[in-house]
């Protein structure tokens, strides 16, 4: 008896850990088809596989301002404005819980793994486009989010997501280049040669002081737009012409860090950092210093993140919901207004603070030469050997 | 359990049978960790194998068919291997730096009275107190452009005070880190030294280096080898510290494989990197039970 009791107990445990485990440390997989477990998921294994990528014509029909449960919302970190959440959840009379993720990558991990208990993320576009091949997310339904007509017409038919059909934009801002300009003065060349060229960083004392991304795609782009092509050129010989870039700037890099390279210029511990525009004008706030940020002439990355409303989402009807809440006019202003990120929602404009919509640095003057990053398939591997190379 | 006992009673002796319900006992009461390790830590593992055999597709997915070996001919690659040896380089600067920093102090310590003994272990585990993490970031306060560390080494004149960012950086962290891993097992070593040997040598006119190569130092062995892996294994798939304090301008294991999974999204090379990892530490390991190991 008592052995029966231990057997059931384990097995119980292991099929926790199967439906469990598998979502945090592993990047990709369906869980169920993984060859570790293979006598425990029979239990598990229904709910997690089979209800995943359901046809498209199943997906729950929603109305209009219908809500059918709490809202289970995955957005990246310092990214949303509490008091939304909070009036949307007096409007509606539901509850939002807010889990975080720092990076495309690890939210995808998650979601992939099917039954993450997820409706809404916020996806970068590169990623849209690899949710939308792998049927993780479904398609907008129109009829429950009206305000989708608000989104400007620059984001009505992004490349990642022709015509928009799976995905609302949800802010936008550009990688581009911070700069002490205490140290430096104002008169600087707006140029990625700033980090990568070495009369320049003599001139302006920029070497040991400069701080790259430590993201393939980013820093490589860098390089390949220093060089006038494209940053999601996968032509192997201009990658090898943007590695030789860096390596020859590896001497005057400080570091490559994604976390802290806006406490690093405010710190005074590097002079030019390679980042993200809403981050440097988070930290340029507080310093001490006078600061600048702009995209170099040679153009840059510019980046929009996107509402999409996953393929298994419990609740989907709350997430249109709550789409179209955030699409409204006066909620999306609020919105740019709290994070500092661009709206791409153009009804929101008038609403918006004339100082934030002034700031050069969140709604960039010229944006002909930004450059959307695009998933490139199997060539994403060429970039993280190409910057493994460069810098060692 | 009683039952089992007297049924089977009539195949084999009492006695045996005694000896197998201890058995029995013995692993029932170590079933939680059991449970524990093949939940945590054996099915983590197959999944990493699995994986390493696996195919990404092209939007960086891991299937789990067309098993192959492609993610581990890539470990033959000039950048994989480049990789790979620096960060074999720095684990093993890292371990002999803590061998010859902590052996004397080890030596030392032995060597105190109990109390005084006792308060000197207490001091070599204080740092365990506070995360590693925060005391990474502490260190890049010390050494920044004005931090402490920095000032202090350019007021005694000894040039350029600044490593933040350097590699020197990521070595003093990493023995700063993983010193207490030395120390203690050296001491456990060492204070367990049958101090009449090395009379007993001394009175046979051995000199004072003689006696400790002869006698303390074989004696001390295990402990030098335990401690050794305990810092190398760590070193080498070390990540917090190149990342915090050396800025990842070289790429290391440890940096290397998360990129393969958060960059490049290809988790059967990254699982791949991780079996050679583990494969390095296991021939530690081995070297280990081999050497010394079994002396303690």
């Amino acid at each position: 008896m008592k052995k029966w009791i231990a057997l059931a107990a384990l097995l119980g445990v292991f099929s926790m850990v199967a439906a469990g485990c598998g979502s945090d440390e592993e990047t990709s997989s369906s869980s169920a088809a993984a060859p570790a477990e293979t006598e425990a998921p029979a239990e598990t294994e229904a709910p997690a596989e089979t209800e995943a990528p359901a046809e498209e014509s199943e997906y729950k029909q929603c109305a209009a301002g219908e809500t059918d449960g709490d809202l289970n919302f995955y957005n990246w970190t310092e990214y949303m404005d509490p008091d939304l959440i909070t009036a949307f959840q007096d409007e509606f009379g539901v509850t939002v819980t807010e889990d975080f993720y720092p990076s495309n990558e690890e939210m995808v991990a998650k979601v992939q793994q099917g039954n993450s208990g997820y409706d809404m993320v916020v996806p970068s576009d590169y990623m849209v486009s690899i949710l939308i091949e792998e049927e993780l997310i479904q398609p907008v339904q129109e009829a429950a989010v009206p305000n989708k007509g608000n989104v400007d017409a620059l984001f009505a038919d992004p490349p990642y997501d022709p015509g928009a059909v799976y995905s609302s934009a949800y802010q936008w801002g550009t990688t581009g280049i911070g700069i002490d300009i205490g140290v430096t003065g104002p008169d600087i060349p707006h140029t990625w040669g700033l980090l990568f060229d070495a009369d320049l960083a003599e001139q302006y004392g920029l070497a040991g002081k400069i701080s790259l991304l430590d993201d393939p795609r980013e820093t490589m782009g860098a390089a390949l737009k220093y060089l006038g092509y494209s940053l999601n050129s996968t032509s192997e010989s201009e990658l090898a012409e943007a590695e030789a870039i860096i390596k020859d700037a590896v001497g005057r890099v400080a570091a490559f860090d994604s976390d802290q390279y806006s406490e690093l210029v405010v710190a005074g511990e590097t002079i030019v950092g390679h980042g993200y525009s809403g981050n440097f004008l988070w930290d340029f706030e507080e310093g001490e210093s006078e600061y600048d940020y702009f995209v170099p002439d040679e153009g840059g990355t510019v980046w929009v993140d996107n509402m999409a409303v996953l393929s298994d989402a419990p609740h989907p009807c709350t997430a249109f919901a709550f789409m179209n809440f955030l699409l409204d006019a006066e909620n999306g202003a609020q919105l740019t207004n709290y994070n500092w990120y661009a709206s791409p929602n153009g009804a929101a404009l008038p609403y918006i603070d004339q100082e934030v919509l002034d700031n050069p640095i969140i709604y960039p003057p010229d944006q002909s030469k930004l450059e959307y990053i695009a998933d490139t398939g199997d060539f994403e591997i060429n970039f993280t050997d190409a910057l493994t190379r460069a810098r060692s | 359990m009683k039952k089992l006992l007297e049924k089977k009673s009539s195949s084999a002796g009492l006695e045996q049978q005694a000896v197998k319900a201890k058995a029995r006992q013995g692993f029932f009461v170590g079933l939680p960790s059991i449970i524990y390790l093949l939940i945590f830590f054996l099915i983590p593992l197959g999944y990493v194998i699995a994986y390493s055999f696996a195919t990404r597709s092209r939007t960086g997915r891991t299937e789990l068919r067309d098993w192959n070996l492609d993610a581990y001919v890539r470990l033959g690659e000039e950048v994989v291997q480049a990789v790979a040896w620096r960060s074999l380089w720095i684990a093993v600067l890292t371990t002999v730096i803590c061998l010859l920093l902590a052996y004397p102090l080890a030596f030392y310590i032995s060597t105190r009275r109990p109390v005084i003994r006792n308060l000197l272990l207490i001091g070599i585990m204080i740092p365990f107190w506070s995360n590693f993490l925060i005391r990474t970031y502490a260190w890049r306060v010390l050494l920044s452009s004005d931090g402490l560390f920095t000032r202090i080494v350019e007021e005694l004149g000894l040039g350029e005070g600044r490593i933040l960012f350097t590699q020197p950086a990521v070595i003093l962290g990493l023995v700063y880190g993983y010193l207490p891993f030395m120390v203690l097992p050296l001491y456990a070593a060492i204070e367990r030294i049958d101090w009449s040997l090395v009379e007993g040598a001394r009175d046979l006119y051995a000199s004072g280096w003689k006696a400790f190569r002869r006698v303390v130092w074989p004696l001390s062995r295990p402990g030098v080898i335990a401690g050794s892996i305990l810092v190398f294994v760590p070193s080498f798939g070390a990540y917090v510290t190149p990342a915090i304090l050396g800025g990842n301008k070289q790429s290391l294991m440890g940096s290397y494989i998360v990129d393969q999974f958060m960059d490049a999204r290809n988790g059967p090379l990254g699982s791949s990197l991780s079996v050679l990892v583990l494969g390095v530490m296991l021939i530690g390991t081995l070297i280990y039970f081999r050497q010394g190991g079994r002396n303690l």
